[in-house]
């Protein structure tokens, strides 16, 4: 060994003969620690996935292999007050977008399959892209056999992956606009709306009632949609049903207080003419009909709105949205009963009391004219009302005074909203010196009074503000608040402490404007002892008037007629607002043609039930005589 | 020399290990092929594992110095083979691998691995002596080149690539000297370029998704991002054999052999994971072990650049399995399934006895 010691390339050497292998051992060290090293390096990668956070990885797994597929909840019907159908869902298809499957090329196709606007389409798609991938979007609703058909013919992960087809309801609605302003329409809920705190609980493709009962009762219509999850595979293509299944709560029905009959016979009496028709039970505040004009086919909003026909609608300059009934309009003279009462409440004035009219009456420096250009002569109550006589009422308003007029215009529920279960009721005005200031930073003059008199000025009320507060002050001052579904608890009414005297008064003077020649004889009933008033109101601003010349005929001068019938006790109070007439003359014939139907129904019911009676009765007998009986 | 060798030193402890493995990998393939078309991968497997136990055994039997002397034979009837599968091989996944028929297919580049192993011995152990020089380096540099390219033109740069860490073991233990390191690093920079434009617009995006997984998630990002899905889904214990969502609903790509390792570690997590990399690393020092035994030089070159090729392997498809290395089809060696990979390793394992054996002879 020492000899090698002095000699390192004879010692290499002598390695080399016996092939040694020692010289390598620093090497082979190195190579184990780089085992080591990998070994730390891929236990490390698999700390960090498994132990560090498999919270990610794991719910990354289930969406991965979970897909929720909504089974429709169906949207609840609505009946009439006798339970007839009003608005019914069918079967139908949508389709929706997969957009973890998304292949950018396939837009063109779809959108062409399932004629939607590709442009519109892409920007749709951008729009989704913040939100996760797993989220669905909806693509169409209420497809037509077509486009079932095509999605059907493109299934699968080599053509169109990307499209469901969801199997879902759409509502059908009566045809030509019945009922259209009540019922209103459902749609998808938008995407600004999604972001308002209201629509929060909404999901994207949901649909939701956007006007009228359906908006008011969506939560109760609408029903919750179940769900089925589904373990799918990476192609897409569901495996199997995961067991626990959400099952769909389908919507309730709603009964509404609307009688179809009633509704119809508005709907023809009223026929293609701007204006509204409202119908009211007083004695619970049922509604029984609602029309507005003009209307808008409903069925065109089921499902898939076309763009030219929702701009077509919205750009229509006579608003056929807007639901008249519960949108403020002047009252005209039919504000005149309400002051006969307050005026006889306050007593500055009794039966006896009579006013000189000569066609004009100066108050405050100005002259103020009747509509009867001769004048009416000596008036009383009586007559004022039945003749409509504007002299004695600006007589009574100068005697009442503003404060008065508001205390039992108040009262009777002008200026505020009467709370029906509509959306968007407005509130109208009942004007007074504290409302100008506030409104106007001016003082109230004395003319304003002498106007709000004859229900012009600032005064405003709905159609059905006006038919809630004629039926209530008709029974002696009890207001039930106004209400669409049956059944509705509604609450103690709003009662008035009047004298029975003074409001038959009034009554009598309304029946006479109906039956006794006064401004609304066109409308007497036989055996109905219909009682009302008359009143003009312009519908709209003249500026307004200046700016759509073309549609004049629509914003001629409103006639009103409210009507009630019968005279003690009155079951249905109606309320007409159509353009032209003088004095309501064209309003009144509706009225009467409602209230008509009313009993004429009211009567064939009743024979139904004696004859049904009659009926039981017979069949109880020959059951006695029958052989059983005779054991 | 025969009456020298006894039962009693065979190294037991390597086939223990290498059949433990063996066993896990038939599970994994049973849970992760039940109910798809490759439902007899398994069965396929033990027999293969059969085939290969036969293989090593006779892999122990002629002298590995009779072997180094067959090697410019070998080297040629090989590169002749590849020639032939290049021309004439079966298209599986659009590249042709495999030459034969039926079940006994085979991979000519899996077995190529035992070629260079023995090449790169042979040339290594002929030099005797402590330095490299840059003729041996290239000559042999060159040697592997050329089966690399076939290789590559199959195309499967996986396994081409996997002759490399072979050849670096050998030349590194044999004196590599940092002048041809840094010769070779100026190389590799003036070739990275030009290798760039050469690739396959899949093998680009192979490399560029594991800077940025999210890439490309339906494609060359999707097997990545799912077997990461996969393995953290797995937490510590793991999801269960046969109950791992990600490999039972086929969201991982082929979960039986090149990313049969997430499926495991979906099924069986950490724990599991820990055990698999344990037994490697146990498995590889065993190796090392006989390098540092061998008789000769060239026997001990046999040994590392076999344990040079295994850790290359699990390094690779490991790696691959949690997004850290671009998906290149390695398989995890005796695990995954597929005949002709087990097959060679199982002979690399019998060359590493056949080492071992004769580590007395001198």
């Amino acid at each position: 060994m020492a000899t090698f010691e002095e000699d390192p390339k004879e010692r290499a050497n002598a390695r080399l003969l016996k092939d040694d292998t020692g010289f390598a051992a620093g090497k082979i060290a190195f190579f184990q620690y780089l085992c080591v090293g990998v070994l730390v390096f891929l236990m490390f990668n698999f700390w960090d996935l498994q132990i560090n956070n498999p919270e990610f990885y794991n719910e990354r797994a289930e969406r991965n292999r979970i897909r929720s597929v909504p089974t429709s909840a169906g949207r609840g019907k609505i009946y009439d007050r006798d339970g007839r159908i009003i608005v019914d869902s069918h079967s139908s298809f949508k389709v929706r977008l997969l957009r973890e499957h998304l292949n950018a090329d396939h837009l063109k196709p779809i959108a062409e399959g399932l004629n939607l606007d590709y442009d519109e389409l892409v920007a749709k798609v951008k729009r989704f892209s913040t939100r996760p991938k797993y989220d669905p979007m909806p693509l169409k609703q209420d497809l037509t056999p077509g486009e079932v058909a095509f999605i059907d013919a493109h299934k699968g992960e080599s053509m169109l992956p990307e499209l469901e087809l969801i199997h879902g309801q759409t509502r059908l609605y009566p045809r030509g606009g019945l009922l259209a302003h009540v019922i209103g329409y459902v749609g998808e809920v938008t995407e600004k709306e999604l972001n308002e705190p209201e629509f929060a609980r909404f999901t994207q493709g949901d649909i939701i009632g956007k006007t009228g009962i359906e908006r008011e009762y969506n939560e109760l219509l609408m029903g919750v949609d179940g769900q089925r999850q589904w373990v799918v595979d990476n192609l897409g293509s569901l495996r199997y049903e995961v067991a626990e299944e959400k099952p769909a709560v389908p919507g309730k029905s709603l009964q509404l207080s609307l009688d179809l009959d009633l509704q119809s016979v508005a709907e023809l009496a009223i026929e293609d003419r701007t204006g509204a028709v409202v119908a009211l039970d007083p004695r619970t505040g049922e509604v029984l009909a609602m029309v507005s004009r003009p209307a808008f086919d409903l069925n065109q909003f089921a499902g898939r709105i076309r763009t030219s026909v929702w701009d077509e609608i919205r750009n229509d300059p006579r608003g056929p949205m807007n639901n008249r009934c519960i949108q403020p309009f002047a009252p005209g003279s039919t504000f005149k009963p309400i002051e006969a009462v307050a005026a006889l409440e306050a007593g500055v004035i009794d039966e006896k009391t009579r006013f000189h009219c000569s066609g004009v009456a100066t108050f405050y420096g100005n002259a103020f004219h009747c509509h009867a250009k001769g004048g009416h002569g000596d008036v009383d109550l009586h007559r004022a009302i039945m003749q409509s006589c504007d002299v004695f009422f600006y007589n009574v308003a100068n005697r009442l005074g503003i404060d008065k007029l508001y205390e039992y215009g108040d009262l009777n529920g002008l200026g505020k909203k009467t709370g029906i279960d509509l959306p968007d009721e407005k509130a109208g005005l009942m004007p007074n010196p504290k409302w100008k200031i506030r409104a106007f930073r001016q003082k109230w003059m004395g003319g304003e009074t002498i106007n709000v008199g004859i229900g012009q000025g600032a005064v405003s009320v709905t159609p059905l503000q006006l038919a809630s507060a004629i039926g209530g002050l008709a029974q002696g001052g009890v207001w039930y608040k106004p209400h669409l579904v049956k059944g509705t608890k509604v609450g103690p009414p709003r009662t008035a402490n009047w004298t029975q005297e003074n409001v038959d008064r009034v009554v009598r003077g309304m029946y006479g404007v109906v039956n006794e020649g006064g401004t609304a004889r066109s409308a007497a009933l036989s055996g109905i002892e219909l009682c009302g008033k008359t009143g003009t109101a312009q519908v709209v601003s003249n500026d307004f008037k200046e700016k759509y010349k073309a549609f004049a005929e629509d914003f001629k001068d409103n006639g009103w007629f409210v009507g009630f019938a019968p005279r003690k006790n009155p079951e249905i109070v109606v309320v007409a607002l159509i353009p032209g007439g003088e004095h309501g003359d064209r309003a009144a014939p509706i009225v009467r043609d409602v209230v008509k139907a009313y009993f004429d129904k009211k009567t064939r019911q009743a024979g139904q039930r004696q004859m049904a009676e009659y009926k039981a009765r017979a069949s109880s007998i020959f059951a006695m005589a029958a052989p059983g009986g005779g054991q | 020399m025969a009456q020298d060798r006894s039962v009693r030193d065979f190294d037991w402890w390597l086939l223990a290990i290498s059949l433990v493995l063996c066993a896990v990998g038939v599970l994994q393939i049973y849970s992760a092929t039940l109910d798809s078309k490759w439902k007899d991968a398994w069965w396929k497997q033990i027999i293969w594992i059969a085939i290969s136990l036969v293989a090593m055994w006779l892999m122990t039997q002629i002298d590995y110095h009779t072997l180094l002397g067959q090697v410019p034979i070998l080297y040629s009837v090989c590169v002749g083979l590849l020639v032939l599968t290049f021309l004439f091989g079966s298209r599986v996944f659009g590249s042709s691998r495999w030459i034969g028929y039926g079940m006994f297919k085979f991979q000519v580049s899996e077995f190529f691995k035992i070629v260079i192993v023995l090449m790169v011995a042979k040339y290594l152990a002929e030099l005797k002596s402590d330095r490299l020089e840059a003729r041996d380096l290239l000559r042999l540099a060159g040697f592997i080149g050329l089966p690399m390219l076939l290789v590559m033109l199959q195309p499967d740069l996986g396994t081409s690539l996997t002759y490399v860490p072979i050849l670096a073991i050998g030349v590194l233990i044999a004196g590599l000297r940092w002048q041809h390191i840094a010769s070779m690093a100026l190389l590799a920079a003036l070739c990275a370029w030009p290798a760039w434009m050469l690739m396959q617009p899949y093998q680009k995006d192979r490399v560029l998704v594991l800077v940025d997984p999210g890439r490309d998630p339906k494609g060359a990002g999707y097997q990545v991002i799912q077997s990461r899905i996969a393995v953290g889904s797995g937490e510590i214990w793991g999801k269960g054999a046969t109950k791992g969502f990600q490999t039972q609903l086929r969201f991982l790509p082929v979960p039986h052999t090149d990313f049969i390792f997430s499926a495991f570690a979906e099924e069986h997590g950490f724990v599991g994971v820990s055990v698999v990399l344990g037994l490697y690393f146990l498995l590889l020092l065993q190796i090392v072990q006989n390098a540092q035994t061998a008789p000769d030089r060239a026997g001990m070159y046999i040994c590392m650049g076999v344990a040079s090729l295994m850790l290359f392997h699990v390094l690779v498809n490991v790696g691959m399995v949690v997004g850290r290395m671009p998906v290149v089809g390695i398989p995890l060696p005796l695990v995954s399934s597929g005949g002709s990979n087990l097959l060679s390793i199982f002979m690399m394992l019998g060359l590493v006895n056949n080492v071992r054996l004769r580590r007395f002879v001198n």
